[in-house]
């Protein structure tokens, strides 16, 4: 019952952001007509284009008809690319997804093992390292962790080749080859977040007396370890995976500029400069899809980990 | 005792290491050691020298110089997105967290989804709304920002409000304005210091990645995110032309939070 | 109603009071939740009496006194004041005073808002209220963190009365309180009542203190006033089971 209600303000949230991204793009200053035409072009020109573009409409009744073209897939026309924007976004949107993916992989994995590594170390050499290390690593912006992998592990040690992005469709293990290092760079100061947030749980949970009473009762220290304590410091990260696969997203758009991907963030990009609103609108509809279903996603699993919420 | 020594060391390391950045972006406000616009063709990508500690670019500018410059944009584009995001959202967040009711309701549900959004994404949309520009990014920021503050200063206002000093003001005659701005609002310093700590780097963060995009802060004004994005062509001629802004912006972001935690 | 006081002035009518509150929703779905705290109280205090009001924790006592004196909204009912001014002392002394300001300016915050008095008047009268409760007045420079807890209490009740008022509600003074801080807070205010002839409505829990202190006691229950009488009275020849039942866990009866 809860999770349909969720299900229910997730469609609502969705459509109240696509309102607002449709209504602030249809209110700011700045004429399409005159974007594709140039400031060249003859009033009757650019009256015909309105006519075509369907400018001329009152807000609601283009706001109408653009929501049911929506609901049918259709985001409208690019006006710099004269191609309808679905078939435009359609197959760069698994690549983004695809490096979402990959880097919250790459997030769990990193964040998990170290975390484990550091609570049973606590005092050593090594968890505290990772500790100061992990502090520095929080403050670096994914584009210039790309950057710097792209020289060290690109241009140094040269496993891959920068700029030599292969598609899927392509060549899917070569793909998957090469997005590990954007997604390695999106994935680490993430990691680093879910790294201090499990590791404080760990802590937390090792000190508690359910712990304490099951270790005395003979149960060796590996199985109370993986049966009561991982569990239980996990709930909290849960809810910061949600944030994170969200900003990983917003992540994947900056980080295509560093590693030469065309994806979403680059047609994102062109349209912005190009004034394409409806290319813009679609993308950023697109994404915040993603992102409240990904949160959704994220509760329904709380309540399956959690009992207490359910 | 040692604890106490370590949190010292660790708050005088934030200051210095924020020092570090902040005190060459205010002097490159007023002075730089070159003009950073100056190009010089025999000086492009020249190496490190005393003349030119840092190098130069790949027009012959003088990094040092730039970065300064850089830096000061990055640091004005922040403290000016900071203070805007904290003053509005503080406006609102006390005035919806002390009232309450229906307008309440609204605002954060409104809120709600704007902060289920990746905080770049809301930067990217405004900046696609308003325009690239140093002064138009940081109304975007701001208002990026405002949901964040708003949530956090409404949250302790509901909280301090129902605290029994806040009846006693009440009966002491205190006036609905007297009390949010006199009894209130002073005992949510500290939880505002730290939203605006972690909102100014955030935002420098946000500018830093909407200039490397190229949609950011335009030429000619200089920002450590486009010197990122013009240094990655010379990559493996010259990485110290994108380590050295990239460090600019770690070593500020790393000395902040790093005073933050103290605060809290 | 209660014939000892008839011969004096009123001070406060409380005549037929409701409230209730409806809780907090939790998702925009919910449908909101009626509780009924107050079911119909009607009372009145008169000058220069001390009330005490007795009952459970959760029966109400607080938000009668919150009611009174205008901090909570009532659903129905009349509250008639008839001095100016009424004041609270609170439970919890390290709840009622603001943590980020001095006791000058707590002490001197009634004056600057409701009266004409300057600085120099404001500071004597606040010097003046700290002595009668028993402070030096160096501590009108100090803020609240740097006192103990039956220090704080003493500055609520100077503060109470910067206003010099006539009735004062005391919602539960000293259960925050040690043991013996508890005594020397419960002498401070007899003698307070006294020298300045208020009227104190004293709310607590418990019927040894009310019977020292009171002259009159109401019992609380379920958010109505089941017996009302002279401490004597009610304490001889209590009514309601009710009242018996709380007398004998005391172990007065």
């Amino acid at each position: 019952m809860k999770i349909l209600k969720k299900i229910v303000s997730s469609i609502l949230v969705v459509l109240v952001v696509s309102t607002l991204v449709f209504v602030a793009f249809s209110v700011i200053p700045g004429d399409p007509a005159v974007a594709k035409l140039g400031t060249m072009a003859t009033p009757e020109q650019l009256e015909n284009l309105r006519q075509a573009m369907g400018l001329t409409d009152p807000l609601p009744v283009r706001y109408v008809h653009w929501v049911l073209g929506v609901l049918q897939g259709d985001f409208g026309t690019s006006y710099s690319y004269g191609i309808p924007v679905t078939d435009l976004i359609a197959d760069k949107l698994p690549v983004t997804v695809t490096m979402a993916i990959i880097s919250m992989f790459i997030m769990i994995v990193l964040a998990v093992v170290l975390a484990i590594y550091s609570a049973y170390h606590e005092h050593s050499l090594l968890g505290r390292a990772i500790g100061v290390i992990n502090q520095v690593i929080m403050s670096i912006p994914p584009f210039f962790g790309g950057i710097i992998i792209t020289l060290i592990f690109g241009l140094t040690f040269k496993l891959f080749s920068p700029g030599g992005y292969i598609s899927y469709d392509i060549n899917l293990g070569k793909f998957i080859g090469y997005m590990i290092w954007p997604a390695i760079a999106i994935a680490l100061p993430k990691a680093s977040m879910a790294y201090s947030l499990l590791l404080s749980g760990l802590i937390g949970e090792k000190k508690k007396d359910y712990v304490r009473t099951a270790y005395s009762r003979g149960n060796s220290s590996k199985a109370v370890f993986y049966r009561h304590i991982l569990k239980n410091a996990c709930i909290p990260v849960i809810t910061f995976l949600g944030m994170a696969f969200a900003d990983m997203i917003a992540g994947t758009l900056v980080i295509e500029q560093v590693f030469g991907i065309p994806g979403l963030g680059m047609i994102l990009l062109t349209s912005i400069q190009n004034r394409d609103y409806p290319v813009v609108e679609a993308i950023i509809v697109c994404i915040a899809v993603l992102v409240i279903f990904s949160n959704l996603l994220v509760d329904i699993l709380y309540k399956v980990v959690d009992p207490r919420t359910r | 005792m040692n604890l106490r020594i370590k949190k010292n060391a660790n708050s005088i390391m934030g200051i210095v290491l924020t020092a570090i950045v902040v005190i060459p972006a205010i002097i490159g406000i007023f002075w730089t050691p070159y003009d950073p616009e100056t190009i010089n063709g025999s000086l492009k990508l020249a190496g490190a020298s005393w003349a030119h500690p840092f190098g130069c670019d790949n027009f012959g500018r003088d990094i040092l110089s730039r970065i300064m410059l850089g830096s000061s944009t990055t640091f004005l584009i922040g403290m000016g997105t900071v203070i805007g995001g904290a003053v509005v959202g503080t406006l609102v967040g006390a005035l919806t967290g002390f009232y309450g009711g229906v307008i309440d309701e609204v605002l954060m549900r409104f809120n709600d989804v704007m902060l289920s959004f990746p905080s770049l994404l809301l930067a990217l949309t405004f900046v696609a709304i308003f325009g690239p520009g140093k002064y138009r990014v940081m109304w975007a920021l701001a208002i990026a920002f405002v949901p964040s503050f708003a949530r956090i200063i409404r949250a302790e206002f509901k909280r301090v409000k129902n605290m029994d000093y806040v009846k006693a003001a009440r009966l002491s005659g205190a006036s609905d304005f007297r009390i949010m701005y006199v009894h209130i609002l002073p005992n949510t310093v500290k939880v505002l210091i730290n939203a605006v700590l972690i909102g100014f780097n955030n935002a420098v963060l946000a500018e830093a990645g909407l200039s490397f995009l190229g949609i950011g802060v335009q030429p000619p004004d200089a920002s450590l995110g486009r010197m990122l994005s013009d240094s990655q062509t010379y990559l493996f001629t010259k990485p110290s032309y994108a380590i050295i802004p990239g460090m600019a912006i770690i070593v500020m972001v790393l000395g902040v939070s790093m005073i933050g935690k103290e605060v809290e | 109603m209660s014939d000892v006081c008839n011969n004096q002035t009123r001070i406060l009518e409380v005549k037929d009071l409701f409230v209730s509150f409806t809780e907090e929703k939790s998702s925009l779905f919910d449908k909101k939740k009626k509780i009924d705290v107050l079911n119909g109280i009607s009372f009145d205090m008169y000058e220069g009496e001390i009330v005490g009001l007795v009952g459970e924790s959760g029966c109400g006592k607080s938000t009668l006194a919150k009611s009174i004196l205008g901090l909570n909204k009532i659903t129905k009912g009349d509250i008639i004041h008839y001095s100016q001014y009424p004041q609270m002392i609170f439970q919890d002394p390290y709840n009622s005073l603001n943590p980020s300001k001095t006791i000058e300016f707590i002490l001197e915050e009634s004056l600057k808002n409701l009266t004409k008095l300057n600085v120099e008047e404001r500071r004597q009268k606040a010097k003046k209220r700290l002595e009668q409760v028993g402070l030096d007045d160096h501590y009108l420079i100090h803020k609240p963190g740097e006192l103990s807890g039956g220090q704080r209490q003493r500055v609520c009740i100077a503060n109470a009365l910067m206003l010099d008022p006539k009735l004062l509600i005391a919602d539960e003074p000293v259960s925050a309180l040690d043991v013996t801080i508890q005594a020397q807070i419960i002498k401070l205010l007899a003698g307070l009542q006294k020298e300045l002839g208020l009227s104190i409505l004293f709310i607590s829990h418990d019927l040894r203190v009310v019977y020292e202190l009171c002259d009159r006691v109401m019992i609380m229950k379920d958010g109505k006033i089941i017996e009302d009488g002279t401490v004597d009275e009610v304490y001889r020849n209590p009514q309601t089971d009710y009242t018996k039942q709380l007398l004998l866990s005391a172990g007065i009866m």
